[in-house]
């Protein structure tokens, strides 16, 4: 396997690249590294990043030798990736009623689909979290159907609604905070990606696979008050 | 007898609570947050022997003016050179004072500098979210509901101890320092510009533009050049690193950057060079000077043994006093003969 390119972001970061370029391959090897230098983290290590193509890695320089993280990141990311046994499989509710999917008549004039041929495209892949980025709890994610790939919009939408489904450019994304977008808002999920009053406030990790289960605008008002009072409305299963 | 506590009187837009930051959480895009000058909050935390990231005051150039209730209330000051007051009588800019209740410390943008911190003998009781108290005010995380602080808001003091029996000047020379030469240590993606290109990056000058925030710092001069194109796939940006969007003119990312960004990143300024950089008022001009990763992170360290001890103070009367705090205390002094 190809060495990761080692790049300094400052001295108390260090970037590993394995690519440039949006690739399932390249994320795996992200992630293997992540996995690697997490469940043995050296005295120093301060947190890590996982983006599509490189895993930034924090460190203290006065307790963490830059050459050392180096030699331990070169190791690491020799041995063959062994699979990711944390990552799980997730469903969450989707509402593609156009009240909430504000966009939704918009990526079917884009496509020329119906609207409910955007839902179903939509809702029957399986997607994988790339990355989170950009906002709190924003995902991006991989495996969107190519008959959805629409540009950004030349000019951002305002804010879109909180757990929204986004699409934009090839790619998917859970906004989980209001924010203006380039995106086009094709859902909204109940579930929240952030959530702070439970034991793991980030539920769904980087690696982590999504499906996205169609329910009706009643369904999803239900589960969405649920949801608000912290009971947690995605299915998970082991991957 | 009520807890003491700090009440602002007013305050100018970018008064914000700050810890050392929200750390561990950039995987979820959370932004660390934290102080734009994390020298200038240790230092204030450090002359009252707190740790160095324990949580304090961000005030801006829109100032602040804030006084004790319910007991008295030791704070330490120390940032840019700013202009405080303590009912009216200048203080220096870096100082270790009593707030007696009923006292109104004002705090008002001076020659040089954009950020103060108001450090507490005790600790301010403020309720963490994500294991930090610190505010991003664009995702409403941390601090007073996530907001900047505003006339009519109460910290409480809790675990307080006593602070001095009358006013310090604060020593520490670190806080000087001319904004000419910032280093940074080249990278990540310096590849993305020819020789001559990272050559003009470095020889600058640049001039910092009033559009900055606590998010990041924009720069103005001669538009930089990409050799491979400006757009890159999103990777992770460390706080100080200056990026090279296409119309060429770079912008550093600060405290309240975002997770990850995906323009071309040119260099990244060393750590203990962000609050230089950080304390320039718009209009300044800086420039940039490279170093080794070894300089670098020999820099770091000599500022962490600078903080290691508390910071020494010494009586304002035995003070070398600037010409500012003298002409004030003259006008003082005039005051009370003209009353005698």
């Amino acid at each position: 396997m190809a060495a990761p390119r080692l790049r300094d972001a400052g001295e108390a970061a260090l970037v590993a690249e394995f690519g440039d370029t949006v690739d399932p391959a390249i994320s795996d090897r992200v992630l293997a590294l992540d996995d690697a230098l997490r469940a043995a983290a050296p005295e120093g290590l301060r947190e890590t990043v996982p983006t599509y193509r490189s895993l930034m890695i924090h460190y203290d320089p006065l307790v963490l030798d830059r050459e050392a993280l180096a030699g331990r990141v070169r190791d690491l990311a020799a041995r063959p990736a062994a699979g990711r046994p944390g990552a799980a499989r997730w469903t969450l509710p989707c509402c593609y009623d156009p009240v909430l999917a504000e966009d939704i008549g918009a990526v079917a004039q884009a496509t020329g689909l119906a609207p409910a041929q955007v839902a179903a495209l939509h809702a029957g892949a399986e997607y994988r979290v790339y990355m989170y980025g950009f906002a709190p709890g924003f995902a991006y994610l991989g495996g969107l159907p190519e008959a959805l790939a629409v540009s950004r919009r030349a000019t951002p939408r305002p804010p879109h609604p909180p757990n929204a489904l986004l699409i934009g450019g090839g790619l998917a994304a859970v906004g989980t905070f209001p924010m203006p977008t380039g995106w086009y808002v094709v859902g909204r999920t109940p579930e929240r990606l952030y959530a702070p009053g439970r034991d793991a406030p980030f539920p769904v990790a980087v690696g982590d696979t999504l499906r996205f289960a169609a329910v009706d605008a009643a369904t999803f008002a239900d589960l969405d008050r649920r949801a608000a009072a912290g009971e947690a409305v995605a299915t998970r299963e082991a991957a | 007898m009520s807890a003491a506590s700090l009440s602002i009187l007013s305050a100018g837009p970018g008064a914000t609570i700050q810890d050392g930051g929200r750390h561990g959480y950039l995987r979820y895009g959370i932004t660390a947050a934290g102080p734009m000058d994390p020298l200038a909050h240790a230092t204030a935390n450090r002359a009252l022997d707190n740790e160095a990231g324990a949580t304090a005051i961000e005030i801006s150039l829109g100032g602040i003016e804030l006084t004790a209730e319910g007991g008295p209330v030791g704070v330490a000051l120390a940032g840019g050179d700013m202009r405080l007051s303590l009912d009216g009588a200048p203080l220096p800019p870096a100082v270790a004072v009593t707030l007696e209740p009923g006292a109104a410390l004002r705090v008002r943008a001076g020659r040089s500098g954009a950020w103060t911190y108001l450090a507490v003998a005790g600790r301010l009781d403020v309720a963490p979210m994500l294991g930090s108290t610190a505010t991003h005010t664009r995702s409403g995380f941390g601090g007073l509901e996530g907001r900047a602080l505003r006339p009519g808001d109460r910290l409480r003091v809790a675990d307080p101890r006593p602070g001095p029996a009358e006013p310090h000047a604060l020593l520490a020379p670190w806080l000087d320092r001319p904004p000419e030469r910032i280093r940074v240590v080249l990278g990540p993606q310096d590849d993305f510009f020819a020789e001559d290109q990272v050559a003009a990056f470095l020889s600058g000058p640049w001039t910092v533009t009033p559009r900055g925030d606590r998010m990041a710092c924009f720069l103005d001069g001669t538009p930089l050049r990409h050799a491979r194109g400006y757009n890159i796939v999103s990777d992770g940006i460390a706080m100080g690193a200056i990026q090279v969007p296409g119309e060429g003119r770079p912008i550093v990312l600060m405290a309240d950057r975002q997770s990850t960004g995906g323009y071309p990143k040119i260099a990244t300024v060393i750590g203990p060079d962000l609050g230089r950089l950080a304390q320039a008022q718009a209009g300044t001009r800086i420039g940039f000077r490279a170093v080794t990763l070894a300089q670098a992170v020999a820099a770091r360290r000599a500022e962490a043994e600078a903080l290691r001890p508390a910071v020494a103070r010494e009586p304002l009367r035995r003070t070398e006093f600037t010409a500012e705090f003298l002409l004030g205390r003259n006008l003082i002094g005039g005051v009370v003969d003209a009353g005698a």
